[in-house]
């Protein structure tokens, strides 16, 4: 018993893990993205890359697993990267973590009111001032909404990347899955089921504390 | 001061929205640009700030030509409010107002100063709005906070586009009439569109009256609504020339001038200097009064009879 116990500890903090890092690299690639896409005037290059994106999200998720092993083996003689494990794991994660962040922060920053650009170009920002005093603080509460979204898909398909052993509670799953023991499977849904909720909740307290005071009044 | 020398609008090589235009604003005054919408107003205002570059010609500010100025520091020294606002919902009152004086690196004690003088200025208790945001405080109010963020870095020209557009006609009335007390005390050069003839007879010492990209008419209110240049002139000014004419003038005139010892403490039915012939004839109505006090801000002057005001409207009438 206190062995199982431990075990689904050290499968929760792998999960974790996962997430943390999926999070953080999506994160830094998408949110800049998104905003220099929403702030860039090629409208049709945005729009494709947006579209490529979105693209990326309809293929299912076992089937891209499948594809970026598939393609990290075809490139193995000239790059040679791992084909199992951590890597794989954390590539298909962030790929399916770009969408919700980068269209939230394309839509947040694009939507921000002409008008308040405007005021903020006449009273004497550049542009640069103009995007972090003003249309980032007002984006906010969209990015994080993104932020969020994209949370709870990686917690969730966290548990199939151990299909490639990037470990997770995904290896519990399966195991019981292999097994035919329920308590396994309930083992591995269950602390990621709640690590889902709680993590979401943390990042929306988060997003409170950041959001802008009128907002938070309002409400 | 602020001098347009020929200058010229073209938008992609085809439409000529700004057809050489030339005139000036004395320092200290007001000028009104109105005219109906896309007649080119607004293209004008933001030409001043550089928001909008001019095809050919030149604006020259207190002699300088505005192309061989660094346009950000430009529009730090030039107030700026807008028609709706713009004021950011995501900072306070105090924040919103602070924008300019922190973009030009102020001593933070120096801008909490300034930024509680403006408030009472405004007549804001700054104890209580200074922490609020744009939400939580009313058309009326955003509108004042927006002039006051104008103003916050005493800049020597303001240009408001449409700034009390979108209030209604009751709170637009009062905050026009705060703007014209406020404006006497400051010394600013003002360039104020608008389409509202009554908004721009109240608030101008000029008016220059647009069509097409060009001036049609530019002369005070007063000369304006009596000696109206042409067909167009005449058909803006619609039905109101009565009303308008009693715009035009103040009482300043027709206040018998009076000493009193004790201290008049201003109420509900009295007078600014600066009223209006036609806002007085309101609050006349209203009181059923023969006489109204008169006051400059809180200084007791005069009384204002029933009887000097018919004179002038019999006056007008003629």
């Amino acid at each position: 018993m206190d062995n199982i116990f431990s075990f689904i500890c050290i499968k929760t903090w792998e999960h974790l893990q996962l997430t943390f890092y999926t999070m953080f690299i999506a994160m830094s690639i998408a949110i800049p993205l998104g905003i220099v896409l929403g702030r860039s005037r090629f409208r049709k290059l945005s729009c494709c890359i947006l579209r490529f994106i979105a693209l990326l999200q309809t293929i299912p998720g076992l089937a891209l697993i499948a594809l970026i092993i598939v393609l990290l083996v075809f490139i193995r003689p000239i790059v040679h990267l791992p084909t199992t494990g951590f890597f794989p794991g954390i590539t298909v994660l962030v790929t399916y973590a770009l969408l919700p962040i980068v269209n939230n922060s394309y839509v947040g920053i694009k939507n921000v009111n002409p008008m308040t650009k405007d005021v903020a170009k006449g009273m004497g920002m550049t542009s640069r001032q103009s995007l972090f005093m003003v249309e980032l603080p007002l984006a906010l509460p969209v990015i994080i909404t993104g932020v969020r979204t994209s949370l709870v898909w990686t917690i969730g398909l966290a548990t199939l990347t151990s299909l490639v052993g990037s470990g997770g509670l995904g290896d519990l799953i399966m195991q019981g899955l292999r097994s035919l023991q329920l308590n396994l499977i309930l083992a591995g849904t269950i602390p990621a089921a709640f690590l889902a909720i709680i993590l979401d909740l943390s990042v929306a307290k988060i997003g409170k504390w950041l959001e802008p005071g009128a907002v938070k009044r309002v409400k | 001061m602020i001098i347009f020398d020929k200058v010229n609008k073209i938008i992609k090589k085809k439409f000529h929205i700004i057809f050489d235009l030339s005139f000036e604003v004395e320092k200290g005054k007001t000028l009104v640009l109105l005219g109906k919408s896309g007649c080119g107003k607004t293209t004008t205002l933001r030409m001043i700030n550089r928001m909008i570059k001019p095809t050919t010609g030149n604006i020259y500010i207190n002699g300088e030509d505005t192309r061989t100025l660094d346009p950000i520091s430009l529009r730090r020294n030039i107030g700026y409010a807008i028609q709706n606002v713009g004021l950011f919902n995501h900072m306070s009152v105090f924040d919103n107002i602070a924008i300019v004086p922190k973009l030009l690196k102020w001593d933070p004690k120096r801008i909490e100063k300034r930024v509680d003088e403006l408030l009472e200025l405004l007549g804001f208790k700054p104890g209580e709005f200074k922490n609020r945001y744009p939400a939580q405080i009313s058309g009326g109010q955003k509108q004042r906070i927006g002039v006051a963020r104008a103003l916050a870095a005493d800049p020597p020209i303001i240009l408001m586009d449409e700034p009390f557009g979108a209030l209604d006609p009751l709170t637009r009335e009062q905050v026009q009439n705060e703007f014209i007390e406020l404006e006497s005390d400051i010394n600013k050069t003002v360039v104020f569109v608008t389409h509202d003839i009554f908004e721009a007879v109240k608030i101008g010492n000029k008016i220059a009256l647009m069509d097409k990209g060009q001036i049609v008419q530019m002369s005070t209110p007063k000369e304006l609504i009596e000696h109206p240049k042409n067909e167009f002139v005449d058909q803006f000014l619609g039905h109101h020339r009565f009303q308008l004419s009693l715009m035009t003038q103040s009482i300043r005139k027709i206040v018998t001038k009076e000493k009193v010892e004790k201290k008049f403490v201003r109420g509900e039915d009295s007078l600014s200097i600066r009223s209006l012939i036609f806002d007085a004839l309101d609050i006349l109505k209203k009181s059923k009064k023969e006489k109204l006090p008169v006051f400059d801000k809180h200084k007791f002057i005069g009384f204002l009879y029933k009887k000097e005001m018919r004179k002038i409207i019999n006056e007008v009438i003629k």
